[in-house]
């Protein structure tokens, strides 16, 4: 006799604070109780609860037999790794954590995973892409488990205007790894009692889901739908390029005529020729330096200044945009406010050139304006008083190749050009390299003049670096060391490795 | 008014005789105490009995219907002298708090009760906060129950052992006149299961009986030369006393095994733990038939050396199943078997791991340690549990998300008061470099992690200013000290402000008067801003500090004016003025606004009222992705997305619609002027006649305007 072939039916929910995961348990407990089954559940909330991770743990052992009805079944309180028939996940890096916990194991678990992504305060906090990859976790979780689940469940549950956790339950009751029909768990939302049109509905979409019902469709990376006549010409003068570099091209294109006009995407592509020429010269055929230049370019010609924040804010397709992303149901009135804070410097940034240093330089001047803009400003934008404002600053885009910023945007980047062509001669993988440390250079006020003074840093350290074995590594390990902290610290300490010391120049 | 209501759930507690209970563990104890006859209940919350806190307050029509009385306890040692009650009258009170934190603070109490012993049922109920999920350093509270001489009952984690361990504590409380603890591990806590109830019982002595009929005995009391008496009624009386009932009542549980020359002895509250690791080893079933004797420790302190005695006959080895360090049950046992002689091998510690949970999977490996050095005979042949294709699947998926894997500390939830006071720190720093921040227990403490990366320290609830006691010299800088409303009344006003002011410090200290005792589930407190039925609430902080003695003292209304916020800040570190500077940073704490207002929100709504809701939003095409917003603020509400630019890498910043509109996005790109990207958008649903008549005029002047617009755009 096998003593221990009776076992209970085991299930982890690892959460998040406020997904709903106690209620999830709730319902399963409640399904299976009147499903027959002695279920026990657990939990560890404690101060997870404030957005931490939170996970439940419930048991659940048929009623069959005399021994059951004399004699409770011992039921576990936690999870114990290679014992755990279902896995429930409601994110992605969660069911990566389940998996590093080993609780999700090929021998037994059926893992339900919801793909989405809540990002994680390092992934948040990053000064530029800090995102964990998402492909290497769903790898891992197909990987540990013994049956997969999975799909973007948190969307089925918006568009079902409902929570994520009536979801997962009806994936759980899709996957059928419980002995339970689909009205059994259907029933125990409706004794919760607590919004249950829309949970039944995310029930069904997740039950679907689990049956390998059709997904939901993520939007398309943007495509260039329309060309404007006046654009058509310059379009058709990026023909020769390889891709990448011919999408962004075409990109930068529309993205700068937008920004000023087809003669200002015509300086863009100017600019690119002798780069798609030395590309042509000194490149591997990989066209990388090309499509790392076009890219940038165009962002950096493009630069944020006040006029096309201006533009942008009053634009009928932004309106719109702050509509759908409020979620606004018709008849509900929208109305939209801006935090603007222009300093002396944006506003002299604005003016002819001239003017503009003269503002800066003329004490008396420089200090009455920074006393008006001392604090920041609220602009509403839906009311005409605001719109009028901004409006008025958008009206000086015709005007803006006089401006200051623009005169030294454009030495900036004939600069980086410059630099560009002469390196690429010698060393083109560092030539891409300093095409992308460009990047650097991005945002507003204190977070562009830091961004400024790390580019200049590592040009600085260009001619050292050059001396290294692996240049374009080295310049590529100093972005990445300009981007780990807004202090500086980091790259003041890669500087410091690789300035050679006195004695050690001999 | 706390943060889970059980106002239903408290129904069953009027279950009567035979019914079938189902519910949380929490709310089984307190069935248990209303049907020991309990006169008294007190406690002070905090994870994992917050909720059992929570379940007395909504029960509180029921308590005093059977005339128990309930206090809301100012601190654990509040609580733990509350006992005092039971030392002359034969009253049967209850107490509860966490543990250890709370029992460091009771401790005083508990030992004066402990000498002098108890008359009527004196019980602590503890909510042992250790092991995953728990909020403070990893200690045992069986060193208390050690020290001070009281009993420490460990119950098996389901209801019915759990509900039978209430009533025999106060049963062995008077049977030996000592002070009874029971302690409940978190899981226990919150484990959902059911047993049969019994009627309530009304107590037959009352405190009203107590307080018209007044009773001392100068024996019970702890002074010299009583002390040195109580210390030997201990050994000599209560300890014999206790033994005995223990042994009589056979709270310890005996369950015998054939391989019957080995066995496991455990402390009740791992027993389901130790069965699923027999299970798992194939030597036992699910319902408890083990093939290896057992002895279940319900009562974990005093040990019943007879026992031992009993279960080691004719044994070569047992293995204790102890969680935490250090291993006093092993240690124990050893010198136990040692005076009896008894040749029986101890295994513990050197086969289960000293520290740490003992989870499902811990004990089965430590089991099958100890069975593989006894009796290997008894484990099936062969690779246990998985074999190598799966292992190797196992450590390829281990592999594939080790480094993607982040952790996920608690932090502000969404449109928190408290993040502007640490967004308005760091705008601080900005200016005056850092300072030493002294931080203190509540979700303030959260502002150790990042994105803030504030506080050196914390010293326990209520001592972040006490906790920068010692830098107190003239120097270059202040120190600041960080404190919650909850510690400020728990302790801090005296062991914080009034010692600050006495030794003439000249740091900071800020107060976050959020209204409740925030982190531990929304409970209300003195200073809770609103009016309360049966507490004082609505006492002000700021009188009190100036009540001690701080004369400059500052009382911030709208802690989300980051600009305020910070100026305020600037000046306490750099003002002229002596003694200690004191900011109450006073606003509501967000979950519990949220949870308070919006079905009233909703209500007006479906009504056909005027309702505005504001929420923030970040314009994808301005944001360049550098997350500076993020890092002065790290609201969960504040997030990343794929930036829709291809021509850009970074994601871009996105707020999502669970924003609360607190305002604090605004106020920070002002502050720190970061970028234009953020927006306020105020919805307005019913909107009023003038509402639709000022959005008809505007729609037409800015659409006439937008058009020009579009125009020029699709000429380009």
């Amino acid at each position: 006799m096998d003593t221990t072939a009776q076992r209970p039916i085991t299930i982890a929910i690892l959460a998040m604070g406020g997904e709903g995961g106690g209620v999830l348990a709730e319902w399963i407990v409640d399904a299976a109780e009147h499903a027959g089954f002695i279920a026990q559940m657990t939990s560890v909330p404690g101060v997870a609860q404030r957005t931490g991770a939170t996970n439940y743990y419930v048991e659940l052992f048929p009623k069959l037999g005399a021994r059951s009805n004399a004699l409770p079944p011992v039921l576990g309180l936690t999870p114990v790794p290679g014992d755990v028939d279902v896995v429930i996940a409601s994110e992605l890096m969660e069911a990566g954590r389940a998996v590093q916990r080993g609780l999700v194991t090929p021998n037994r678990t059926t893992f339900i995973v919801s793909t989405n992504r809540v990002y994680s305060m390092t992934e948040r906090i990053a000064m530029a892409d800090g995102r964990a990859d998402s492909a290497a976790l769903l790898e891992g979780c197909k990987s540990a488990a013994k049956t997969i689940i999975h799909g973007d469940l948190a969307q089925l549950a918006e568009a079902t205007g409902s929570v994520i956790s009536a979801v997962l339950f009806g994936a759980l009751a899709g996957s059928k790894v419980l002995p339970m029909q689909r009205m059994a768990f259907e029933a125990a939302i409706h004794r919760g009692g607590v919004g249950v049109k829309q949970s039944i509905a995310a029930f069904g979409a997740g039950y679907a889901a689990a049956e390998g019902g059709p997904q939901p469709v993520k939007a398309e990376a943007a495509v260039i739908a329309h060309i404007s006549p006046t654009l058509a010409p310059l379009m058709a003068e990026t023909g020769s390029a390889a891709e990448p570099a011919r999408m962004f091209m075409r990109l930068g294109i529309e993205k700068l005529a937008d920004y000023q006009d087809a003669a200002y995407a015509r300086d863009y592509l100017d600019r690119l020729k002798p780069i798609a020429e030395t590309d042509k010269r000194h490149g591997n055929g990989s066209g990388m330096l090309l499509a790392e230049v076009a890219r940038e370019l165009a962002l950096g010609m493009a630069y944020e200044d006040t006029v096309r924040v201006a533009e942008l804010k009053i634009r009928p397709s932004r309106f719109e945009r702050v509509r759908a992303e409020v979620q606004a149901a018709d008849g509900q009135i929208v109305e939209i406010a801006e935090f603007l804070h222009p300093r002396v410097q944006e506003i002299a940034d604005t003016l002819p050139a001239s003017t503009g240093r003269w503002l800066l330089n003329t004490g008396w001047a420089r200090r009455f304006v920074e006393r008006l803009t001392k604090s920041g400003r609220v602009v509403k934008t839906s009311s005409i008083r605001g719109f009028l404002q901004l409006y008025a600053i958008a009206a000086l885009k015709p005007k803006r190749r006089r401006s200051l910023r623009y005169a030294n945007e454009q030495a900036f980047l004939h600069e980086w050009l410059r630099t560009i062509q002469t390196v690429a001669a010698t060393n083109y993988a560092l030539a891409t390299e300093i095409a992308t440390a460009r990047t650097l250079v991005k945002g507003y006020s204190d977070t562009h003049e830091r961004g400024r003074r790390s580019y200049d840093m590592l040009m600085q350290m260009l001619p050292r670096i050059m001396e290294m074995p692996d240049p374009a590594a080295a310049l590529a390990a100093l972005r990445k060391a300009a981007l780990a902290d807004d202090t500086g610290t980091a790259l003041g300490l890669a500087i410091k490795d690789i300035r050679p010391l006195p004695q050690a120049a001999e | 008014m706390a943060e889970r209501s059980f106002r239903d759930e408290v129904e069953k507690l009027k279950l009567g005789d035979g019914a079938e209970f189902h519910g949380e563990g929490i709310l089984a104890v307190t069935k248990a105490l209303l049907q020991s006859g309990v006169s008294y209940v007190a406690g002070y919350q905090g994870a994992p009995i917050s909720h059992l806190m929570d379940v007395l307050a909504d029960a509180n029509e029921i308590l005093e219907g059977l005339g128990v009385h309930f206090e809301n306890s100012a601190s654990e040692a509040t609580a733990a002298a509350t006992l005092a009650a039971s030392v002359n009258y034969p009253l049967r009170g209850a107490v509860t708090f966490k543990s250890t934190v709370g029992t460091n603070v009771a401790s005083d109490a508990l030992a004066n009760l402990a000498s002098g012993g108890v008359t009527g049922g004196a019980l602590i109920i503890i909510g042992e906060d250790y092991g995953e999920g728990s909020s403070i350093m990893q200690e045992r509270v069986h060193a208390f129950a050690m020290k001070s001489q009281m009993w420490l009952l460990d119950p098996r984690p389901n209801l019915p052992s759990i509900v039978n361990a209430v009533e025999m504590s106060f049963e062995l409380s008077e049977a030996s006149n000592t002070p009874v603890m029971l302690m409940l591990r978190i899981r226990a806590c919150h484990v959902y299961g059911r047993f049969t109830a019994k009627a309530n019982k009304r107590p037959e002595f009352g405190l009203a009986d107590a307080l018209e009929n007044p009773r001392r005995d100068l024996s019970r009391i702890a002074m010299p030369p009583m002390t040195y008496i109580h210390e030997k009624d201990k050994w000599e009386k209560r300890w014999p006393d206790a033994v005995k009932f223990v042994e009589d009542r056979r709270l310890n549980e005996f369950f015998d095994g054939d391989a019957n020359d080995i066995g496991i002895v455990m402390q009740g509250g791992l027993y389901n733990t130790t069965i699923r690791a027999l299970m798992l080893n194939k030597l036992a079933d699910a319902f408890g038939d083990s093939k290896i004797p057992l002895y279940v420790m319900n009562v974990t302190y005093p040990l019943v050396d007879k026992e031992f005695v009993r279960f080691c006959a004719g044994k070569k080895a047992i293995l204790i199943v102890e969680e935490g360090q250090p291993d006093y049950i092993e240690q124990a046992v050893n010198t136990i078997l040692r005076r009896a002689d008894i040749q029986t091998r101890v295994y513990g510690k050197d086969v289960l791991p000293m520290a740490g949970e003992y989870t499902g999977g811990v004990v089965r490996d430590g089991i099958r340690k100890f069975i593989e050095k006894t009796r290997p005979d008894l484990l099936p042949a062969g690779a246990p549990i998985s074999d190598a294709p799966l292992k190797q699947r196992e450590s390829k998926a281990a592999a594939l998300v080790a480094t993607d894997v982040h952790g996920r500390p608690p932090s502000f939830c969404t449109g928190c008061p408290e993040r502007p006071i640490f967004a308005a720190m760091k705008l601080v720093e900005r200016e005056l470099g850092p300072h030493h921040v002294s931080a203190d227990i509540g979700c303030h403490l959260f502002s150790i992690f990042p994105p803030f990366n504030v506080g050196a320290t914390t010293m326990g609830y209520g001592l972040g200013a006490a906790g920068a006691s010692a830098l107190n010299v003239k120097a270059g800088k202040r120190a600041i000290a960080m404190m919650g409303d909850g510690g400020f009344w728990h302790n801090g006003l005296t062991s914080g402000v009034g010692n600050a002011v006495f030794n003439k410090s000249d740091n900071v200290l800020i107060i976050v008067d959020n209204g409740y005792s925030a982190a531990t589930g929304g409970q209300d407190i003195p200073s809770s801003f609103h009016p309360h039925a049966s507490r004082g609430t609505q006492n002000s902080i700021e009188k009190a500090v100036r009540g001690v003695g701080v004369t400059w003292a500052k009382t911030i209304d709208h802690t989300y004016d980051v600009a305020l916020m910070r100026d305020t800040l600037r000046e306490a570190l750099t003002t002229e003025e002596e003694g200690p500077k004191v900011i109450i940073a006073h606003s509501e704490c967000m979950l519990n606004k949220q949870r308070r207002m919006r079905p009233l929100w909703r209500k007006a709504a479906d009504r056909g009222e005027r309702v505005v809701r504001e929420r923030f939003g970040v314009d994808a095409d301005t944001c360049t992705g550098d997350h500076s917003c993020i890092r002065l603020s790290g609201c969960p509400s504040l997030t990343i997305a794929p930036n829709p630019d291809p021509l850009r890498r970074e994601p871009v910043t996105k707020v999502i619609n669970s924003c609360v509109g607190c305002g604090l996005c605004g106020e920070v790109s002002h502050a720190a002027v970061l970028c234009p990207s953020f927006y306020r958008a105020t919805l307005i649903t019913n909107p009023s006649g003038w509402d639709i008549f000022k959005d008809r005029i505007r729609t037409a002047v800015i659409g006439f305007f937008q058009r020009r617009i579009e125009r020029r755009l699709a000429a380009a």
